[in-house]
């Protein structure tokens, strides 16, 4: 409470998410997570909380979807194949309106791929995963301390908007040491009553939780409901943070850990005469598209750097359009692009 | 001409658990009886009030209009995992899982098993009719051998597709389960030995005993290609020989 | 008076047929009225003979029969 730890991204995650009032965790085994499971297992039952290890990914999500229905905290974590078999069961939570929090800390692929960090499920937590009209909200931490504050923030927002939000970290960021100060635990009793959660209809009509109707006409109609919900997220909860982009001329454009990586190359580029800026977005999904428009009309190049083959570099294409130059530098397979290879890529722009 | 019931006693009349909806099932399925019997079980308990059911993917979809209780429409086969984060997030809830032969023995085989394994303190009714009936009438890992399906066109080949598997019997083998037993409703008798199992399967959850298992032998006339009577001769005579009626585990007493 | 009586939900009934066979004094048959979605409904084709055991009540997948029975005048 209140006091400083030198915590693994993994572990910042876990624990905010206990201060956030996460009542019950269930989860199945997956480097590079490890440590998350592992300290919901130390911490949970410890203080009267569920911890289940699942049987497998497709089930813990099934439990998430059992745990957000009657109206607790509930949180999942798991890596990109895990992520993979989740796509059902997240596609059933958003359609039943519920809030829940589920975790990718981001390894290499497609297929087994390898457990270095990537950024190759951008697509995946973005653009549906899972089948049907519906979004996550999805936030990308780039610090151990930010892995931390957004995951508290996403029981918030799940809870507010009652949808389910993704935390995309990288294998990278869940394994790195840093001091972190975690804000205190949430007092759960301050928070608003759930009154269509199903604890039990003593004294009131049942509550029925689904995502299901024949009728084509009320299956559109819930469907509008959700795109409702999503043109106020979209309206309201879009987070970016923009670095020396005053006067930049090249703009990267990059998340998570890539943008700090990037904080670097900023520095060592402006050292040597480059004005370099750097666009990091937070939320993923709401795309901050308005703002990197607007930055894009004064400067002439976004260049895009990902530990993938070009997923966010979409988004800024569609954001950026002609009004400005829009390469991409990316790394595949679990390979971290070092500073000196993204300068080497800035330079080739520079004016 | 209608008889005067005035000067009579009401002694059958609709479980108050379930509501007016009429049933969506085929003519003599199966489903309804299980529904009415699992109503007069919650009755019986007076649970209604913190009763969550879950329906799965299947003929019973729809079992959330059934109830006057809270319920869930979740992801086919997982119901068992669905009740497990029900339970564990709110243990005062009675949480019941509703679930057809491929729901609960076909894709959701790992959730069915581990749910029992953990001992999950709910109830689990199995309905197994040897057949996928919503879908139009394919194989199930139930179906009996040389049993024609949408499926299997010429009667299910073990050498191709294996044998019927007995699930609660697998269950049986597990450590945790408190309760596992399978039942039927082809006659009058059957009828009030299942009311009595299911009525236990729910008792037990709310003596916190643990997790128990009632698994029903039930008909599908339409894809059975049968009358209701028919399909009800089928399952006295051959479905029983398959799939022995009995207490497998009775841990509660 | 019979012993008994029952009341079939026309509108409930599917004409399934297993009142009919579950019934052990044969009081039940197909009536040849349909009702609105087309099922023959089931009826008391001998009401005399009913005693009120309601296995027809019990087997009825549809919830459409409620049973009645006459009172006694011995307390049970």
């Amino acid at each position: 409470m209140g006091t400083r730890q030198l915590l693994r991204g993994n572990e910042a995650i876990a624990e905010a998410a206990i201060r956030a009032g996460c009542e019950c965790y269930f989860a199945y085994p997956i480097t590079p997570q490890a440590e998350l499971l592992e300290h919901m297992a130390r911490n949970m039952p410890r203080l009267g909380r569920t911890f289940i290890q699942a049987e497998s990914e497709v089930a813990a999500i099934s439990m998430v979807y059992g745990a957000a229905a009657c109206g607790v905290r509930t949180m999942t974590s798991s890596s990109s194949p895990g992520i993979s078999l989740k796509q059902e069961g997240i596609s059933y939570l958003a359609g039943s309106n519920l809030p829940a929090v589920i975790v990718n800390v981001v390894r290499g692929g497609p297929g087994l791929g390898n457990i270095a960090p990537a950024q190759c499920d951008y697509f995946q937590a973005t653009k549906g995963g899972g089948h049907g009209d519906y979004h996550l909200i999805v936030l990308a931490p780039s610090t151990v301390p930010e892995a931390g504050g957004l995951t508290m923030l996403a029981f918030d927002l799940a809870d507010e908007y009652r949808i389910p939000v993704m935390i995309l970290a990288d294998g990278m960021l869940g394994q790195m040491m840093e001091p972190v100060e975690l804000p205190d635990p949430v007092d759960l009793d301050s928070l608003p009553a759930k009154e269509w959660a199903t604890t039990g209809a003593a004294g009131r009509e049942p509550n029925i939780v689904l995502s299901f109707d024949l009728a084509p006409e009320r299956l559109k109609e819930m469907n509008l409901v959700l795109q409702e919900k999503y043109a106020r997220i979209t309206q309201d909860e879009v987070r970016y943070e923009e670095t020396s982009t005053d006067d930049a001329e090249i703009v990267i454009a990059a998340y998570g850990t890539v943008a700090r990586i990037a904080k670097s190359v900023v520095r060592m580029a402006r050292e040597e005469g480059i004005k370099v800026g750097l666009f990091r977005p937070i939320t993923l999904w709401p795309y901050p598209y308005e703002p990197l428009r607007a930055l894009a009309e004064k400067v002439e190049t976004v260049l895009t750097v990902e530990m993938s083959a070009g997923q966010m570099w979409e988004d800024v294409r569609l954001a950026v359009c002609e009004r400005a130059k829009t390469p991409f530098y990316g790394e595949l397979g679990g390979v971290v692009p070092t500073p000196r290879a993204i300068l080497s890529e800035v330079r080739k722009h520079a004016g | 001409m209608p008889v005067d019931t005035s000067n009579m006693t009401k002694v059958f009349e609709r479980p108050r658990s379930l509501t007016d909806a009429r049933f969506t099932y085929c003519p003599g399925c199966h489903h309804g009886i299980l529904t009415r019997i699992i109503g007069r079980a919650i009755d019986d308990l007076d649970i209604a009030e913190r009763t969550v059911g879950i329906a799965p993917v299947g003929c019973s979809v729809f079992a959330y209009l059934w109830y006057r209780c809270d319920a869930l429409q979740v992801a086919h086969g997982r119901a068992s995992a669905v009740a497990t984060g029900l339970k564990r997030a709110r243990p005062n809830l009675i949480v019941f899982s509703y679930q057809g032969d491929g729901d609960f023995a076909s894709i959701g085989t790992a959730e069915s098993i581990h749910a029992a394994n953990r001992g999950e303190n709910i109830t689990v009714i199995f309905v197994n009719n040897q057949i996928y009936g919503m879908t139009g009438g394919e194989m199930a890992p139930t179906t009996l051998v040389d049993q024609r399906t949408t499926t299997t066109p010429e009667g299910r080949d073990p050498k191709l597709f294996g044998y019927p598997i007995r699930f609660s019997e697998m269950i049986a083998q597990l450590d945790a389960p408190v309760y596992v037993t399978r039942q039927a409703l082809y006659d009058t008798r059957r009828i009030n030995d299942a009311r009595a199992a299911v009525k236990k399967a729910f008792e037990y959850q709310v003596e916190e005993k643990g997790y128990s298992l009632v698994e029903v032998l039930a008909t599908c006339p339409t894809n059975w290609r049968m009358t209701p009577v028919q399909a009800n001769e089928h399952v006295r005579k051959t479905v029983t020989k398959v799939f022995p009626l009995g207490d497998l585990v009775d841990r509660g007493t | 008076m019979p012993k008994g009586t029952v009341v079939i939900d026309a509108e409930r009934c599917k004409g399934c047929g297993l009142c009919i066979a579950a019934c052990p004094q044969d009081v039940l048959a197909f009536s040849g009225n349909l009702n609105k979605s087309g099922y023959d409904v089931a009826y008391m084709e001998h009401p005399e003979a009913c005693i009120g055991c309601a296995f027809c009540a019990m087997t009825c997948p549809d919830i459409a029969i409620e049973v009645f029975r006459e009172k006694t005048a011995s307390a049970s």
